[in-house]
């Protein structure tokens, strides 16, 4: 006999002691944005300026392809979709990771002030000290993602730190970046602020192999740690009292989660600039989408994916940057969460 | 499952400044089904808190069968002592069956999955709580009662001898009360695990436990059988309410009746 858990489940036994219990619904979700990311990452790589046939864009990957097309394809357009993908998958871990920490579905990086503390960081290193190395810009959106989020904790701090003060005093904080980034970049020579306000709409266009080496190696060696933490951070969404009576540590858990969410949300932003509400959005659409209880971390990257490639597709087609769109579609978003929310009230 | 003692000795509990108690020595007997009574801000859950390892003492050491928790893996420990909070928060979205699973969480390794016992020990605490025509449904939209046996399902999937409950009948109707408390007998009689329970009502406690432990101002007035502790002195000492104390009529344990007073 087993459980009824009031959805369809399937059972698999790859040996007689365990057994792994597969959600079939958020297996078809997954597959279904899967499949979605691969349509889409065709359209982007046939679609641009110059369009190419669907036999154009295989043949240039396979290698087979002539020179204009492998030129097109696999050296400028490749690396901005695999960029997609992977600041996609990034950001919606990052907005799981602090949404199950927060226990509240606003507890996104870009809400919690973390987005513009990882900025004020690329600024400082580009304009302050001056260089443009992707690596020192990536190390420097790091602190600055740390230091903010050591900052809000520490203001947010009353007996633990509660989820919505956090998000509150994230948002104070949120705002005063901005404007001490404003303040730096308005004391620039117009030309170096334009570079960094274009970064800082969050773009994917002109990012090539050099960016997409150390930021593919960083996002995998961090996804392991993301799978290791997920079932301890679940367990802390019952409250600390009940997760540490069933053995989990939870200041620990709650600080390597808190420093991944940030690694996360800092590798795009040092990449790509702050790419807003796909950290936000993702992983509340897998959430509704997969009915699984809280964040599901698989599904929500997957639809972080297929999010990121989705707005990278329409920002190509209206030559804007990407994270024009993505800022667009979180205003979509937030009217309809308060739509909804009016209604419930 | 083998009853487990549990011990504390010249504790030393307070939060930040504030010292809740000092040298407090109490004994939980092993398989006993002990109550905890005392007036508001008695030291009642501080105690509750520093028995499950919540809050460090300050001084002084528990036990659970002769050893101090404070040496002991977070998880071994969790496989051995539960605990039922005063108020547990349900995941968003989560159902019933999902709910009492996590209580496994001790059990299972990093990336250990779902494994027989843990089905069986799910079962057990759903059959147990009577949620298994349930299990399919959310969490949010459970009535007071059902959820609290849902947490109480929770807990029992722990599978822990030793199982502390922080008001576990607060906010419930009368009825649902002694639905749990009847709950709480069994699984302390049957499963032979010992209960250590912050009650309010002293009847009930009178009723259902086997051993009470009576506080004030954080220090133990009086520990023992209801029989003993339940005492026209005692009630007076610890709530300052005059009372007599008759035998219950029904379960011929201890009755308070509070004097009427002109």
């Amino acid at each position: 006999m087993s459980v009824d858990l009031g959805r369809p489940v399937a059972v698999w036994r790859p040996r007689p002691r365990t057994s792994l219990r597969v959600d079939r619904r958020a297996v078809a979700v997954g597959l279904v944005l899967l499949a979605i990311v691969c349509v889409l990452a065709v359209v982007s790589l046939a679609y641009g300026t110059y369009q190419l046939s669907l036999g154009e864009v295989v043949g240039a990957l396979t290698g087979n392809g002539d020179r204009r097309a492998h030129t097109l394809v696999v050296e400028w357009r490749l690396p901005r979709l695999l960029f997609a993908i992977g600041c996609g998958i990034a950001l919606a871990l990052a907005g799981s990771i602090f949404q199950s920490l927060t226990r509240n579905p606003l507890g996104s990086p870009d809400v919690i002030g973390l987005d513009a503390g990882s900025y004020a960081g690329a600024v400082i290193v580009t304009l302050v000290i001056g260089s443009t190395a992707y690596t020192d810009i990536a190390l420097g959106s790091l602190v600055g993602g740390l230091l903010t989020a050591a900052l809000v904790y520490v203001l947010a701090y009353r007996r633990g730190a509660q989820g919505f003060r956090l998000i509150i005093v994230g948002i104070a904080v949120a705002a005063m970046l901005s404007s001490f980034n404003a303040y730096v970049m308005m004391r620039e020579d117009p030309q170096t602020a334009m570079i960094v306000a274009a970064w800082g709409a969050g773009s994917l266009a002109s990012l090539g192999y050099s960016q997409l080496v150390p930021f593919s190696i960083a996002l995998v060696a961090l996804l392991p740690l993301a799978a290791l933490l997920a079932r301890p951070l679940a367990q802390l969404e019952l409250g600390d009292d009940a997760a540490r009576s069933q053995g989990v540590h939870a200041e620990r858990v709650r600080l390597g989660a808190t420093i991944l969410g940030v690694a996360f949300a800092s590798l795009v932003s040092a990449a790509a600039g702050p790419i807003a509400f796909v950290a936000l959005v993702a992983p509340q659409i897998a959430h509704r989408l997969a009915r699984t209880a809280g964040p599901s971390p698989v599904v929500s990257a997957l639809t972080g994916a297929a999010l990121l490639v989705s707005a990278d597709v329409v920002a190509q087609h209206l030559a804007v940057a990407t994270g024009l769109v993505t800022v667009t579609l979180g205003g979509l978003y937030f009217i309809w969460l308060l739509i909804r929310e009016y209604r419930r009230s | 499952m083998t009853a487990h003692a549990l011990e504390a000795a010249g504790l030393t509990l307070a939060y930040d400044k504030r010292v809740i108690s000092t040298d407090l020595s109490v004994h939980v007997p092993a398989g006993s089904f002990t109550a905890i009574i005392g007036p508001n801000a008695c030291g009642k859950s501080t105690l509750l808190r520093a028995l499950s390892r919540l809050l460090a003492p300050r001084a002084g050491t528990v036990l659970l069968d002769g050893r101090d928790i404070a040496e002991r893996g977070a998880k071994e420990l969790a496989r051995e002592l539960g605990l039922l909070p005063q108020t547990s928060l349900a995941p968003d979205g989560i159902r019933v069956a999902d709910l009492v699973a996590r209580g496994r969480f001790p059990h299972q390794r990093v990336f250990d999955r779902w494994s027989p016992d843990d089905e069986a020990a799910v079962l057990r605490a759903m059959s147990a709580t009577d949620v298994l025509d349930l299990s399919g449904r959310l969490v949010d939209e459970l009535s007071g009662g059902q959820r609290q046996r849902v947490w109480v399902a929770m807990a029992l999937a722990q599978e822990t001898a030793t199982l502390l409950l922080d008001e576990p009948t607060t906010f419930l109707d009368i009825a649902h009360q002694i639905e749990v408390l009847e709950l709480f007998r069994r699984i302390n009689l049957e499963d032979g695990r010992t209960l250590v329970a912050v009650l309010h009502d002293l009847n009930q406690a009178a009723r259902y436990a086997s051993h009470i432990i009576a506080m004030k101002d954080g220090r133990v007035v009086a520990a023992g059988a209801p029989t003993d502790v339940i005492t026209p002195e005692v009630v007076q000492d610890v709530f300052s309410v005059p009372c007599r104390v008759i035998e219950d009529p029904e379960a011929h344990t201890p009755l308070v009746i509070p004097l009427v007073r002109r």
